[in-house]
């Protein structure tokens, strides 16, 4: 590297302390949600970060457990997650194999088929009445199956596939191995990190939204995790079970404070924690999807 | 003559036709496992966004649960007449249009600008350290984000604290009308750039460093080089991505608009998707919803083929369609 001339240094410098200020930005409401849920909101607000013992609490999350609500949230969220990467990512993929065989015939139509879905469709209400009239208004299937097809991810498999030679496959053919073989046997043991992208990028995608569990599930058994949260943080509705014992008003607002803070970092800390050790496989999704 | 001439042409070329014809057939015969592979993703295709799309011609009925969608009457076009003549018809279409075009006016360069800023940084541990922690939110789910925002904007919230020290009042952001779109834009920016940003970095890493050291070598400043050899460098994916993000202004999520929608901020907060969601699925007012629906996804290709155009002409003929 070549020495910078000193006013580069100093845009240099400057470009470090601005990315600095952006970095406690972004950490600073993270940070504060962490410690508010074990300090009392109006500790921290008044005192700062108290280190005194006795302003210290767990109470937020021994409601939050002993209720059950986000307890069952989570574990609908897992099934549904887990159900929806699944079907989405075997779909997607056998798709994405078909679609990058050479010479398939009616290869264009079909792909015109899918990338049409993504430019136009049918809107919220139509798409709710054929989810209605199949029966599947309050069950899992209503969440797994309308936006199992990803055409995003059809073209990333198809990409990814594409990069295996043909030679590996002619190969098994003239042993004989028929078309399924080839997939199962040759094609799939190879596709590990395309399988790997698509399930993270789903799962996250299935365990963040709220929408679809919000409009085809009215059991509130049913509720994922986002929608349990909902309830708690935007619509204010704490659940009987979390402060039962409680009458006064200006105590009712503590606690619901403490119970919001404490579920924030419950329902987010799984997957802040883990995403460092697949961050390379994100980055990877985005890259084979910007060479198209 | 020449008829005879024009009939020995035009057998071979027949030929070829049933051969080409007759060679796909093979193929499908050969390789009908490729079709039973992707026939899952195709009936589920047809199921959810083909039959729904046919679903979407009760915008011009009146759609009766009894009757169904094919046996509902017609009624052409009365319910895009209701909704284009409806007293709130301005300022729902206003308000989808400012909140999506202030987005992209924020959020489009902002991620360039730290990308830039990120590949500034020499030290490879650092700099990867810098990304993990400005990817972070973009893990947290937009509940929780919008859990955030009220508890820090919520009267006795730490925002007010703050401001407690030059103001006497407490401010109550989430029922001003006038708050709702700063909030809805920085909160997806403290979300989202970093995560944005990632396309931009990868894309600069392919710059060649050679490049630059012959640049320095001729005296181009830090900021010279930046912007004569970082920012092309940048051209090609930033056209791709400001048509898709540009075309999606009409189609505005639904999900944080929704979540941060509070009964006083409605005057500015109300758009298209949640307008569509209340009358159609609250009030239950299907073909009216649907109708809406139907507008906003027109509106929305006309503008991606308009933004298509515009950005071949600035990019010497690279768009995306």
């Amino acid at each position: 590297m070549i020495n910078n001339s000193k006013s580069d240094r100093m845009l240099l410098l400057f470009n470090k302390v601005l990315l600095s200020v952006i970095v406690l930005i972004v950490v600073f409401p993270l940070l504060y949600v962490l410690l508010a849920s074990f300090l009392e909101p109006s500790v921290l607000i008044k005192k700062g970060l108290s280190l005194s013992l006795s302003d210290w609490t767990i109470e937020g999350y021994k409601r939050i457990l002993s209720d059950g609500t986000i307890v069952r949230g989570f574990v609908n969220s897992i099934l549904y997650s887990g159900g929806f990467t699944i079907v989405t990512v075997i779909v997607c993929i056998l798709a994405g194999y078909t679609l990058s065989t050479d010479g398939l015939v009616g290869r264009k139509t079909i792909m015109f088929f899918f990338l049409i879905t993504m430019f136009f469709n049918g809107g919220l209400i139509p798409t709710y009445l054929v989810i209605r009239d199949l029966g599947m208004l309050n069950t899992i299937w209503s969440i797994i199956l309308p936006n199992a097809i990803n055409v995003w991810f059809i073209i990333l498999a198809r990409t990814y596939f594409k990069g295996i030679p043909n030679e590996l496959k002619e190969a098994a053919r003239i042993d004989g191995a028929s078309e399924f073989k080839i997939f199962l046997q040759v094609v799939f043991p190879l596709s590990k990190p395309i399988v790997f992208v698509l399930a993270l990028y789903a799962f996250i995608g299935q365990w963040n939204s709220y929408f679809d569990a919000m409009i085809y599930l009215e059991d509130r058994d049913l509720y994922p995790l986002q929608l349990v949260l909902r309830s708690i943080l935007i619509q204010n509705e704490v659940q009987p079970g979390m402060i039962g014992d409680q009458q006064a008003m200006a105590e009712l607002q503590r606690i619901s404070e403490m119970i919001k803070y404490s579920s924030i970092v419950l329902a987010s800390l799984p997957l802040l924690i883990m995403y460092p050790f697949f961050q390379k496989y994100f980055e990877k999704g985005v890259m084979v999807g910007s060479l198209k | 003559m020449e008829e005879l001439v024009k009939v020995n042409q035009e057998i071979p070329r027949q030929k070829k036709a049933t051969s080409k014809i007759k060679k796909q057939f093979e193929f499908i015969k050969k390789n009908y496992i490729l079709y039973l592979l992707i026939a899952p993703a195709i009936i589920l295709t047809i199921i959810f966004k083909y039959v729904p799309m046919y679903g979407a011609t009760i915008a011009f009925k009146d759609f009766s649960a009894m009757k169904g969608v094919w046996g509902s009457e017609w009624v052409g076009l009365k319910h895009f007449n209701d909704f284009l003549t409806s007293p709130n018809f301005i300022e729902i279409l206003m308000n989808t249009i400012k909140l999506s075009s202030f987005e992209l006016l924020i959020g489009f360069p902002i991620p360039i600008i730290l990308a830039l800023m990120l590949n500034q940084l020499r030290k490879a541990n650092i700099k990867k350290n810098v990304q993990l922690v400005l990817y972070a939110p973009n893990f947290i789910s937009v509940v929780v984000v919008s859990g955030m925002v009220f508890l820090f904007l919520s009267p006795t919230g730490p925002i007010n604290a703050i401001l407690s020290m030059v103001l006497d009042k407490p401010v109550s952001f989430m029922s001003d009308p006038d708050a709702f779109r700063s909030i809805y834009i920085w909160s997806g920016v403290w979300q989202g750039a970093g995560w944005a940003s990632i396309i931009y970095v990868a894309a600069l890493a392919n710059v060649d460093p050679q490049l630059h050291d012959a640049a320095t070598i001729d005296g181009a400043s830090l900021l010279q080089r930046i912007w004569h050899i970082d920012l092309p460098t940048l051209k090609p994916v930033m056209a791709i991505l400001f048509i898709l993000a540009a075309g999606g202004i009409m189609s505005i999520g639904f999900e944080k608009a929704y979540l941060l929608q509070t009964s006083m901020n409605i005057p500015s907060s109300e758009i298209i998707a949640t307008y569509v969601y209340k009358r159609g699925l609250q009030a239950g007012d299907y073909s009216f919803a649907t109708a809406v629906g139907l507008f906003n996804s027109v509106v929305n290709i006309i503008l991606l083929v308009f933004v298509n155009q515009v950005v071949k002409k600035l990019n010497e003929g690279d768009g995306l369609l």
